[in-house]
């Protein structure tokens, strides 16, 4: 294949990522089976890792095969796999079509910047905390521009176009409800967004190469690849074309030379070189060890940062045994801990695997699943939860645990699901309705799927409502469909390790039936 | 609710716009479909058959549905579906029933048929779940959404006693024919659930209900528009743990089905053929009280059919 058609390859592969993952955090209708979300967060670099060191399995080995291909042909993973880097390939296609400057330029390598980030990430984990993964990781970043900042701007649009056909009676679009828990959970979102987009507009990828510790981590690895993109010092006329194209900065015209560790494999210097000059070179680790000096300071960095991984993923299982933060106690409902998702085993093996991509959060059929503020504490902001004001976790409904590619959430069978106790209902009869109107209500036990809440007998032939923590199952459906306000009479307090619920067993109703009968009146 | 500001929010600004000529043409209200005045009976009840079958015969031996619906006349079919189980859980409305009274409508000549419900669990479940939406689209009707504030429009009646204003999908201000189709069962905050607590099904704010003395609104609210009719399914009956229910261990198969115009009517009949008196349950207690419809079963003219 001649190199000029590999940038069309990248392309279309970037492309086929991008779009299908736009499409899924946007998917608001839940049109899109979770079945097909694997195929494209398998290759996700941060969340492939996080998942494989949970539990060792072929399907979380996508990072694997992304190391192997960084290993054989550089960083092409930056340029094909990762939506954010598409997402700045697009800024950048703007800035050119738009903006006078239509050209890129070298830039300054930033090397002690980008291995800062890279060991401040790393070293976060080894203390346990997941909060430079979850801030840094360009994937999960992703998701977080879309879930919150593009999807509600999507959510109205659609809203606005079925008010407009509900007026003309036709119920062709469904208006869907925009969730905002707290504005807090913009701020590093937009900053985030701003930041990314500025860089991209102004300098290609530079955010590549200077605070995505995926990139650096590819990065030093492809300064071993077998195949690395070099001037053919024979070929080249130093026309400058290549570096003008190359959106990592990384070509170096006038001294005919390409950082490849800064390469993010756009493939776009071998469309434009003229010459030849420009090529994929099959280079053996260690042969020009003398050529260049750095190496061996990045081969130490690689080694003690691999080490530094194998040891990290290891021991974040284990690592973090801090009390989740409680609540701002204004709320006077006393909640000690938040609830996490079904399949998430416990709040910290939650917060330990969580990298924050809300692929959760755009999934959910009921929309319960929304990111966190300072309910997991600081250090777990961003991580989805269960937020039981909004909504409630549907009985039958397992999509969570099919779509998280960080192996936070495991897939659970829908049969153990049901069984999952993720929390406990706890009543504050002073609040229900029933002890304080003298009315009959019992929303919480009707909305109940285990019938944990129950109807028991009350004063002057009422009926109060009693929870069975055993048969609970911490689904939120009575706390949601509490009509008090502003403070719950049923509420559930997240399980900091979910339990297993008991079924309650029923016997069959004896009542024979005469068909042939007569009707009782 | 925090749920019902939030969509409240979403959905305004768009809502706001035009809203107002859209609810001008709201000023027929209370134009009720003129039913024919030769209805042969006050209530129907029917045993032994499959719900369709039971439905054939009762609809017949009032007249048929052209007693009913008229040529080019909007319908809407008001099943329960509010909750994501499956058709033998019997926790929504049986589907079959559901698809035979919509094929009804249409060879009385009815031009448009919507089905909804305003459901407790994830709405695009119950409707799939339930096997509703799919009998409705393979008759020819159309299955929408309740599911969002934008739907609803503010009604207000006279006569309630603590309530006297909801907000209504606009389908039943629209519609021309009105059938409520509930399915009998125990219900765990209003005793019972038959045609009257159905009709909770179409408005929006419910949490109003369960703080404002709920059999007295379940009452008042049957003020607002009476269903035409009424046709109770109770063919398979959940006698405890209702309305969602645990298992299938909690239900009856009775094979039974009643017919009424009069809702106070179909749901006294309801509670007999439940096991219950219509006097313990309050809302049935209340709504014969206040003259809406009539509990004493000996005043009526009742068919009763065994298959």
């Amino acid at each position: 294949m001649k190199l000029v058609y590999l940038k069309k390859v990248r392309v279309i592969i970037s492309l086929t990522f991008f779009l299908a993952l736009l499409l899924l955090f946007l998917d608001f209708g839940n049109i899109l089976s979770p079945r097909y979300t694997n195929y494209f967060t398998f290759l996700q670099f941060i969340p492939s890792a996080i998942k494989f060191a949970g539990a060792v399995s072929l399907s979380a080995a996508g990072f694997i095969l992304i190391l192997a291909l960084t290993f054989l042909f550089g960083r092409v993973y930056c340029s094909t796999i990762c939506p954010l880097g598409t997402l700045q390939d697009f800024f950048a296609f703007l800035s050119r079509k738009i903006k006078k400057k239509k050209y890129f330029s070298k830039t300054k390598s930033y090397k002690i910047l980008r291995y800062s980030f890279l060991g401040l990430t790393i070293l976060s984990l080894i203390l346990g905390s997941m909060i430079f993964i979850n801030l840094l990781d360009p994937y999960s970043n992703f998701g977080r521009i879309i879930t919150l900042l593009l999807k509600p701007f999507v959510i109205f649009v659609n809203n606005f176009a079925a008010s407009i056909l509900i007026q003309n009676r036709i119920f062709f679009i469904n208006p869907v409800g925009i969730f905002y828990p707290t504005i807090y959970l913009l701020l590093f979102p937009l900053t985030f967004f701003s930041f990314v987009a500025y860089l991209s507009l102004k300098k290609g990828r530079l955010f590549c190469n200077t605070v995505c510790p995926v990139g650096t981590l590819l990065g030093i690895l492809s300064k071993y690849s077998l195949l690395k993109i070099d001037i053919e010092k024979e070929n080249c006329i130093g026309c400058k074309l290549c570096e003008r194209v190359c959106k990592a900065g990384c070509i170096d015209r006038e001294n005919k030379e390409v950082d490849f560790e800064r390469c993010v494999s756009c493939y776009n210097c071998f469309t434009v070189c003229p010459s030849e000059g420009i090529k994929y070179k099959l280079r053996f680790p260690g042969k020009d060890k003398k050529e260049i000096p750095e190496t061996d300071f990045g081969k130490r960095k690689f080694i003690v940062n691999t080490f530094s991984y194998l040891i990290a993923f290891s021991g974040i299982t284990f690592a973090q045994k801090k009390i989740i933060s409680k609540l701002p106690s204004k709320i006077k409902i006393n909640k000690k801990y938040p609830v996490s998702p079904p399949g998430s085993l416990s709040i910290e093996h939650f917060k330990d695997k969580c990298t924050a991509c809300h692929l959760c959060v755009s999934s959910c059929p009921s929309q319960v699943l929304q990111p966190s503020f300072l309910e997991y504490g600081f250090w777990g902001m961003l991580q989805p939860r269960m937020d039981y004001e909004i909504s409630f976790c549907n009985y039958d409904c397992i999509v969570c645990t099919q779509v998280c590619p960080s192996g936070a959430i495991i897939p659970v069978e829908l049969k153990s699901k049901k069984l999952s106790q993720l929390g406990k209902a706890k009543f504050i009869k002073e609040n229900c309705i029933v002890y304080t109107e003298g009315t009959d209500c019992g929303a919480c036990s009707e909305h109940c799927p285990t019938k944990a809440v129950s109807m028991v007998p009350f004063k002057n032939n009422l009926v109060i409502p009693q929870v069975t923590d055993e048969y609970c199952i911490g689904c939120g459906a009575c706390e949601f469909s509490c009509p008090v306000k502003p403070f719950k009479s049923i509420y559930v307090d997240g399980n900091p390790v979910h339990l297993t619920a008991k079924k309650k067993e029923l016997k069959k109703i004896e009542e024979k039936v005469n068909y042939k009968g007569d009707f009782p009146f | 609710m925090e749920r019902r500001e939030f969509l409240k929010k979403s959905a305004t600004v768009a809502f706001a716009i035009g809203a107002s000529s859209a609810l001008g043409n709201y000023s027929n209200l209370f134009a009720y479909n003129l039913i024919s005045q030769k209805i042969p009976y006050d209530l129907v009840a029917v045993k032994g058959g499959e719900p369709d079958v039971m439905f054939d015969r009762a609809i017949a031996s009032l007249g048929g549905m052209q007693q009913f619906v008229k040529k080019g006349q909007t319908v809407v079919v008001k099943p329960n579906i509010g909750w994501d189980v499956s058709p033998e859980r019997a926790g929504n409305t049986n589907p079959k029933l559901v698809e035979r009274i919509i094929q009804h409508c249409f060879n009385a000549g009815a031009k448009n048929i919507f089905v909804f419900d305003h459901t407790c669990d994830n709405w695009s479940r119950c409707y799939s779940d339930s096997g509703i939406e799919r009998v409705v689209k393979s008759t020819g009707g159309k299955i929408v959404s309740a599911d969002s504030e934008s739907y609803y429009h503010d009604v207000t009646f006279k006569g309630g006693r603590v309530m006297s204003e909801a907000k209504v999908h606009e389908l039943i201000l629209s519609a021309d024919v009105f059938i409520n189709v509930p399915v009998l069962k125990n219900h765990s905050s209003s005793k019972l659930t038959a045609s009257m607590k159905n009709l909770m099904g179409i408005v929006w704010d419910r949490g109003y209900w369960h703080q404002n003395n709920l059999h007295q609104c379940i009452a008042d609210f049957s003020l607002y528009r009476k269903p035409d009719l009424n046709v109770v399914d109770a063919y398979l009956v959940m006698k405890r743990n209702g309305p969602r229910g645990v298992s299938r261990e909690d239900l009856v198969l009775m094979k039974s089905q009643i017919l009424s115009t009069d809702i106070v009517a179909a749901d006294a009949a309801a509670a007999k053929l439940f096991g219950v008196e219509p006097a313990d349950i309050p809302y049935i207690k209340i709504a014969d009280e206040m003259k809406i419809g009539t509990m004493n079963l000996s005043k009526l003219k009742i068919n009763r059919i065994i298959i």
